[in-house]
């Protein structure tokens, strides 16, 4: 059974025409500098133990990884050239390019390969992504075989990107914690498009192109800058000033609004889908009355997601019905929507036997927000559900940590919450509903306290699932079931947007949009 | 009393001084809720309980308050401020590392504020109840009350956008080549905007406070003397009241600098200017326990020495003011 394989060869062609068209289009520009904006400062430059937006898209031009994919969620070769997937599921075999080096000089070999995943199992944050791997062999210099406890199709999203950063042995397996390796930050070495000039925090990154880059004349940029400048309003006057050509992880819909009005720039959300960001209402489902499903179904039909969507938001995100992000090849978007209905939600608790007392109100109820985006949400729940006799209070905190540790402890009612899906569900889906994933104090685990035996079975069946249809059907069931019960309510995505000049060619499109290489991007002349 | 003895005498209060700091300090932030564990996992996107517990065992979290704190104070007697948790780098590198592009700009706008705030205020003075007194006290209310995001906002719209003169944000653009003179001019052009905007708010102290008291000292004797013996208003203005006037200004410029960190944090946000300011934001909302403690730490050392400087300043402009003579 090799069907992950199939898929690959049958894109793999498909890729080739499209590549073809394009060429035929434009040949592309070499040589130039490209400017990038980002808004926040990476901790360090090391993906392999440090995950997170700041640290991938430097990381992914840095690090080259086993796999690629494309944008319809295709694998595609990298380091590894081929790779094979045993028929019981259990082996998972890497061909790695010949001649490929470290930014050093340094061949590539499998014992890098087998090294870098020990690592990331060891000290990555997303634990499930390398759980079942047991051990790596190394044949020969160019073979890698990963033994796995158990079938684990997320391996293949969990070999690209940011995720399996191929780190030199020869640098950090030299004895020091990884974590906190000095050379996180500073000479960085590793195989990807690009190599490490200087890293000054909260000012900017350069890298400069790999003459030795085991892709044949790529990549055709010379350079880049990534500027840090945490100001929105700031990042959308140096991108229409032409000061910066690229601008990532744009979210704020007033900038996004006016950078879409001008005509030298594109604005799109295409590069979002793996990192898949989403924004929810989480219940505490170990408090009363949000443990009643019907208190939770009335809240989310007396919300009215439209409103937040199209007024709020001035229409940037898409409408998320489901825990997985709309781009996700797993979305079932035939579930219960929960449309705005106002009498709906009256009735199903006056129906549950919450009366109203004398002025007017069934139940007071907390909500809380973890970033400054949902503090407009939290704000609007108040008259919103006062029309279903809830009386809401907003409880803002002063910053991130305390926010995370009242959610975290299960200390709140209501609390939007924004969560990311990482790629595979098995790396950012099924934290939220396993009842196994209860753990107090760590946020972003099952902090609503749900559980549901069978929702357990149906993710462990799905995240061992090798065959892609049978694998989305389960996980469209997992959906369905989700969406009646209702463990959070899903409302839309964190508008994520890439902005770039029309000078900009080739830009980031695949599924993990700039926090994949850039390779094949490049910058017409002015 | 020399100038030696008060050395001495403010060195042993400002020790004292800076001991209570930080323990208070500490305190705090040990009393905050959260710590650099959440802020890691946050940063990360998710972590699992086994990687926090570690977090918290790499950087001495799980273990009790007074033996954290004995630890900490322990390192810092021995000059060593420490690593900070959410940068994996030492205190002192990072903080040496900012100073000098927050000296700058705090320096820079301090400067401009005194020179055009006592400039406009003894303008204002001479004809207190001219249009333009009340020009530049109109003026100088707007800057103060506006907020200095807002008002950096603006500049920015206006001076990079609709008239593109300016750069947007940054110390420095690093596609400049060129020798260190280019360089310079380079970081002066980027100061500049960021150095009006924090002047602006300093610049409406300076001018009310230079106005009123201008007006007291050109009420007095020497100065109807002076006016009497026919000196030329110039001199009398600029040569004999100003000097008289100049007290308070430099009051106020030495309480001023114990805004160095704190009055900058928003102008170093807005225009992405990489100084101490933003660092101790973001070190705060990341719980970064060693490297707040170790800006306050910096930052009080500025204050005590600050005080110093303004005590040496007033014997310098007014020599009726004897160095450490407490009356």
């Amino acid at each position: 059974m090799r069907p992950i394989r199939k898929t690959f060869r049958y894109a793999a062609i498909a890729m080739l025409a499209v590549a073809a068209s394009s060429v035929s289009a434009e040949e592309p520009t070499r040589g130039g500098t490209l400017i990038w904006s980002m808004g926040g400062t990476p901790r360090h430059l090391n993906p392999a133990v440090q995950s997170g937006i700041w640290t991938g898209q430097p990381g992914a031009q840095l690090f080259a990884t086993p796999l690629r994919f494309d944008e319809n969620w295709n694998p595609h070769p990298y380091l590894a050239r081929e790779w094979d997937i045993s028929d019981d599921g259990l082996t998972v075999t890497l061909k790695l390019v010949e001649g490929a080096t470290f930014h050093d000089g340094h061949p590539i070999t499998s014992s890098d390969v087998a090294f870098s995943i020990m690592t990331v199992k060891a000290n990555h944050p997303f634990k499930t992504m390398m759980a079942p791997v047991e051990s790596v062999e190394t044949p020969d210099d160019l073979t890698a075989v990963i033994k796995l406890s158990k079938p684990h199709p997320a391996l293949l999203l969990a070999m690209s990107s940011q995720l399996l950063s191929i780190i030199p042995e020869h640098i950090y397996g030299d004895g020091q914690d990884p974590k906190s390796h000095p050379r996180n930050s500073e000479d960085v070495v590793g195989s990807g498009p690009f190599k490490f000039v200087e890293f000054k925090r909260d000012q900017h990154i350069i890298l400069e192109r790999n003459e030795n880059f085991f892709i044949e004349g790529r990549p055709y940029v010379d350079r880049i800058i990534m500027r840090i400048i945490k100001d929105p309003s700031s990042r959308t006057i140096a991108v229409e000033k032409g000061e910066t050509l690229l601008a990532t992880f744009e979210a704020n819909p007033r900038e996004l609004a006016r950078m879409k009005e001008n005509d030298q720039l594109v604005v799109t959300d295409q590069g979002y889908a793996a990192i898949g960001p989403l924004v929810w209402l989480a219940f505490n489902h170990q408090r009363e009355p949000t443990s009643d499903p019907a208190v939770r179904r009335a809240i989310a039909y007396a919300v009215d997601r439209n409103f937040i969507i199209n007024a709020l938001l001035l229409g940037a995100p898409t409408e998320a019905r489901t825990g997985f992000h709309p781009g996700s090849i797993f979305y079932e978007p035939d579930v219960e929507p929960y449309d705005l209905d106002i009498d709906k939600a009256n009735q199903l608790l006056d129906e549950a036997g919450y009366e109203r007392g004398a002025d007017g109100m069934r139940f007071p109820l907390t909500v809380d927000f973890g970033s400054a985006f949902t503090r407009p949400h939290a704000e609007y729940l108040k008259p919103q559900l006062k029309k279903i006799g809830i009386d809401m209070t907003v409880r803002a905190s002063p910053d991130f940590p305390s926010w995370a540790k009242r959610v975290s402890n299960h200390e709140f009612d209501l609390t939007w919450d924004v969560v990311f899906n990482w790629g595979d569900p098995v790396i950012g889906v099924h934290r939220t509903y396993l009842s196994t994933n209860i753990k107090k104090g760590v946020i972003w685990s099952n902090t609503q306290g749900y559980a549901n035996p069978k929702v357990d079975e149906m993710l462990d069946l799905g995240g061992r699932e090798l065959d892609a249809e049978k694998r989305r059907a389960i996980y469209s069931d997992v959906q369905k079931l989700l969406a009646d019960e209702l463990p959070v309510y899903w409302v839309h995505t964190l508008p994520y947007h890439t902005v770039y000049s029309k000078r900009i060619g080739n830009p980031p499109k695949t599924i993990w949009g700039t926090s994949s290489p850039l390779d094949e991007i490049y910058v017409r002349p002015e | 009393m020399s100038v030696l003895t008060l050395l001495v005498r403010r060195g042993g209060n400002g020790l004292a001084l800076l001991l209570a700091v930080l323990v208070l300090n500490f305190t705090l932030i040990h009393n905050a809720p959260g710590d650099v564990a959440d802020t890691i996992a946050g940063d990360m996107g998710g972590a699992d309980a086994e990687v926090m517990a570690q977090i918290r065992r790499d950087y001495g979290l799980d273990r009790p308050f007074h033996e954290q704190l004995l630890a900490y104070v322990g390192k810092l007697a021995r000059g060593d401020l420490g690593y900070s948790f959410f940068f994996n780098q030492p205190v002192t590198e990072l903080l040496l590392e900012r100073l000098p592009a927050t000296l700058l700009l705090v320096l820079s706008a301090q400067v401009l504020a005194i020179m055009l705030g006592t400039v406009l205020g003894v303008i204002a003075a001479r004809h207190p109840n001219g249009l333009l007194s009340h020009g530049v006290t109109i003026f100088a209310l707007l800057g103060f009350s506006a907020p200095v995001f807002w008002t950096g906002i603006m500049l920015i719209i206006l001076f990079c956008s609709i008239f593109p003169v300016f750069p947007v944000a940054g110390m420095i653009d690093v596609t400049v080549e060129g020798g260190w003179f280019v360089k310079t001019l380079d970081v002066l052009y980027h100061l500049f905007l960021p150095m009006v905007t924090l002047a602006s708010i300093f610049l409406a102290l300076y001018s009310r406070l230079a106005r009123a008291s201008m007006l007291d000292v050109l009420g007095t004797d020497y100065v109807r003397t002076a006016q009497a013996k026919g000196l030329s208003e110039f001199q009398v203005v600029y040569k004999h009241a100003l000097r008289n006037a100049l007290g308070p200004v430099v009051t106020l410029a030495g309480l001023q600098f114990s805004g160095i960190v704190s009055g900058a944090v928003l102008v170093e946000t807005v225009f992405s200017w990489p100084g101490l300011g933003t660092l101790a934001f973001q070190s705060i909302t990341a719980r970064d326990a060693p490297m707040v403690l170790g800006i306050l730490f910096f930052s009080s050392l500025v204050v005590i020495v600050a005080n110093l400087v303004t005590d040496l300043v007033y014997s310098l402009i007014d020599p009726r003011i004897r160095i450490g003579h407490r009356g």
